[in-house]
């Protein structure tokens, strides 16, 4: 079992950094890919996986006796993907496999390869909080108190099955869940308030009976880390947990932070050359 | 071979259904079972009151119900889940597609009211596309009983397989006529009668009425092959092969569009094995409309006499 691995704030934000030079590397490698919400959600994870889940990279797919974390958004592949090889769930070298032919590492997160670390398919979205309560309630069942992380796009909140779930985990008093929203404000077409405007979230997440919490910076790592260990505190109190986290699409590249414009694109070789000038390689490129 | 099949009394398959998940329930602590509010319709309230804990009513959200049967089977568990065969596939196509087909997980999809003997509801609730849609999710098992004890037998049985498995059955009162002790071994075709002349291939509650029509035809001198297919995909090629090989030609019947059911399936056996000239008994690229199961049957060409008629085209055109 891994599990607090790094208590420190600056190694954390020095694995951050790390992660942040795999995806640029992993989406101009592959010439796609989504850097922008893989990016703004880097710190969440590192957070999650190095200092917050009690997890085993030797991966067991029921997971029992973990903490089990879904990604419901799984366009952010990239950064699932650096986060898994670097906990150690498969060789950090197979970041360079990233969409091509016979990888593991398919665009979206699939089972389907057999890549350790990943439990269910994501992609088309909606679906992740739904499996995430399926998962919390085997726990329940199993006399499991471990816990369990789902995360999701603001823009995803648009489909209608997220909120099917939002009325269901509450019913069930299910308080083995902590949802996350990366709540970037934008989608493919542009800011959500353009596209489709979620209107106020923590009052419709309230008003569904959820644990609401705000996390202001969700690209500070102190603020990640002190949310996500608070959060884990209102766990088992008969509410599900959802955490609203202001995040920056893109954060961490001058060029690519706070727009929509790198949702869905890679960044070419003179943009590549400057956005890994821009973060510090601190535990080795694969 | 035919005189021996007997309707011992009308039961409907949703009841075997139910009768068969609690007795799972009974074997089997890791199953569960889900349902979106048509507890009564899906005849389960007696694993529910055995098992409360195990049961989760999701209400009338059938997309999250697929969710949560896929994430409950990361976890291990074996999730039936339970409502009417239109809000069991169509409307939830694309969480079946990704979070189980895709994800490879144990979930059992249990669909009831099937088809037009659905009845007095209508066209919106008689789905007929479901069994074509589910036999194209790569890995899926899909399988259609035809009586009480079939479908009690093939729920229990599906635990045992690990994998997706699409089960659907139907509301009426039905002629139950399947031995109550009978194996239910998924993809293996069922025998009812040895024929030299046409080969009838019938599933779910069309089979009844191809014994019927059966009778009509021997006594009309003809001999039929007639065997009885509950497992759509993988389908049992080698019955197929066997009885066409020996017959010459084939009649498909089935409670479903023409486009991409049994038939269909059969059709690219034959063609790839064996070309033999081959009649659809199936719904023609026509909705239902509202009346009785009977009724119905007959009104969209899926009657006793129909089958009579497409074993005799089918003859013809040896």
């Amino acid at each position: 079992m891994q599990n607090k691995t790094m208590a420190n704030i600056n190694e954390l934000k020095r694995m951050a950094s790390q992660v942040r030079r795999d995806i640029i590397r992993q989406t101009a490698g592959a010439q796609s890919g989504h850097p922008g919400g893989s990016l703004g959600c880097t710190d969440f994870l590192v957070a999650l996986y190095f200092h917050i889940m009690d997890h085993d990279p030797s991966f067991n797919m029921e997971g029992k006796g973990e903490d089990l974390f879904f990604l419901s958004n799984g366009h952010i592949s990239p950064v699932w993907y650096s986060i898994l090889a670097r906990s150690g769930y498969f060789p950090v070298s197979e970041l360079s496999t990233f969409r091509a032919l016979n990888s593991r590492l398919q665009g979206h997160p699939a089972t389907h390869e057999g890549l350790p670390g990943i439990r269910v398919a994501s992609g088309s979205l909606g679906q992740g909080i739904s499996v995430a309560i399926g998962a919390a309630l085997a726990k329940r069942l199993n006399q499991d108190d471990k816990l369990v992380f789902c995360l999701t796009g603001d823009g995803e909140l648009q489909e209608g099955q997220i909120w099917e779930a939002a009325m269901f985990a509450p019913h069930y008093k299910l308080d083995n869940l902590i949802l996350t929203v990366d709540w970037n404000g934008q989608q493919i077409d542009g800011p959500n308030e353009e596209v489709m405007s979620l209107g106020d979230l923590p009052a419709k997440w309230k008003a569904f009976g959820w644990e609401v919490m705000i996390m202001e910076n969700g690209n500070d790592m102190d603020t990640v880390v002190r949310t996500l260990e608070q959060a884990k505190t209102k766990a088992g109190h008969g509410r599900p947990i959802c955490i609203l986290m202001k995040t920056e699409m893109g954060y961490g590249v001058d060029f690519m932070q706070g727009t929509h414009q790198w949702h869905g694109k890679a960044t070419n070789e003179e943009q590549t050359a400057d956005a890994l000038s821009q973060l510090e390689e601190t535990l080795g490129d694969y | 071979m035919l005189d021996q099949i007997k309707d011992t009394g009308k039961k409907s398959t949703r009841d075997g259904f139910g009768a068969g998940v609690l007795e799972l329930g009974r074997k089997n602590p890791e199953v569960v079972a889900l349902c979106a509010d048509l507890v009564g319709s899906l005849k389960i309230q007696g694993f529910i009151d055995e098992y409360p804990d195990r049961f989760f009513q999701t209400g009338i959200a059938e997309a999250n119900m697929m969710g949560i049967a896929a994430g409950l089977a990361a976890a291990g568990k074996i999730p039936y889940t339970s409502t009417f065969a239109n809000f069991s596939t169509g409307r939830v196509y694309d969480q079946i597609r990704q979070s189980i087909a895709y994800s490879h997980k144990n979930v059992k999809v249990c669909a009831s009211h099937a088809g037009l003997t659905l009845g007095e509801d209508g066209a919106t609730h008689q789905i007929l596309e479901d069994l074509g849609m589910m036999k194209m999710l790569p890995g899926f098992t899909v399988i259609n009983p035809c009586d009480y004890n079939q479908t009690k037998a093939a729920t229990i049985a599906i635990a045992e397989h690990d994998g997706p498995v699409y089960l659907r059955f139907g509301r009426p009162g039905w002629p139950n006529f399947t031995p109550e002790d009978q194996k239910f071994e998924i993809g293996k075709a069922l025998h009812l009668s040895e024929g030299s002349d046409v080969s009838i291939f019938a599933t779910g509650h069309m089979v009844w009425r191809a014994v019927e029509a059966a009778r009509e035809l021997e006594k009309g001198g003809i001999s039929v092959d007639l065997i009885n297919i509950h497992t759509i995909k993988p389908i049992d090629e080698e019955a197929i092969l066997t009885s066409v090989k020996k017959t010459g030609c084939a009649v498909s019947a089935e409670e479903h569009q023409r486009n991409g059911g049994l038939g269909d399936s059969i059709a690219q056996v034959l063609i790839r094995n064996h070309p033999a000239p081959q009649e659809y008994v199936a719904v023609n690229d026509s909705f239902g409309e509202s009346g009785k199961a009977t009724e119905l049957l007959d009104k969209y060409g899926l009657g006793v006499a129909d089958i009579v008629a497409a074993a005799k085209a089918a003859i013809k055109r040896k």
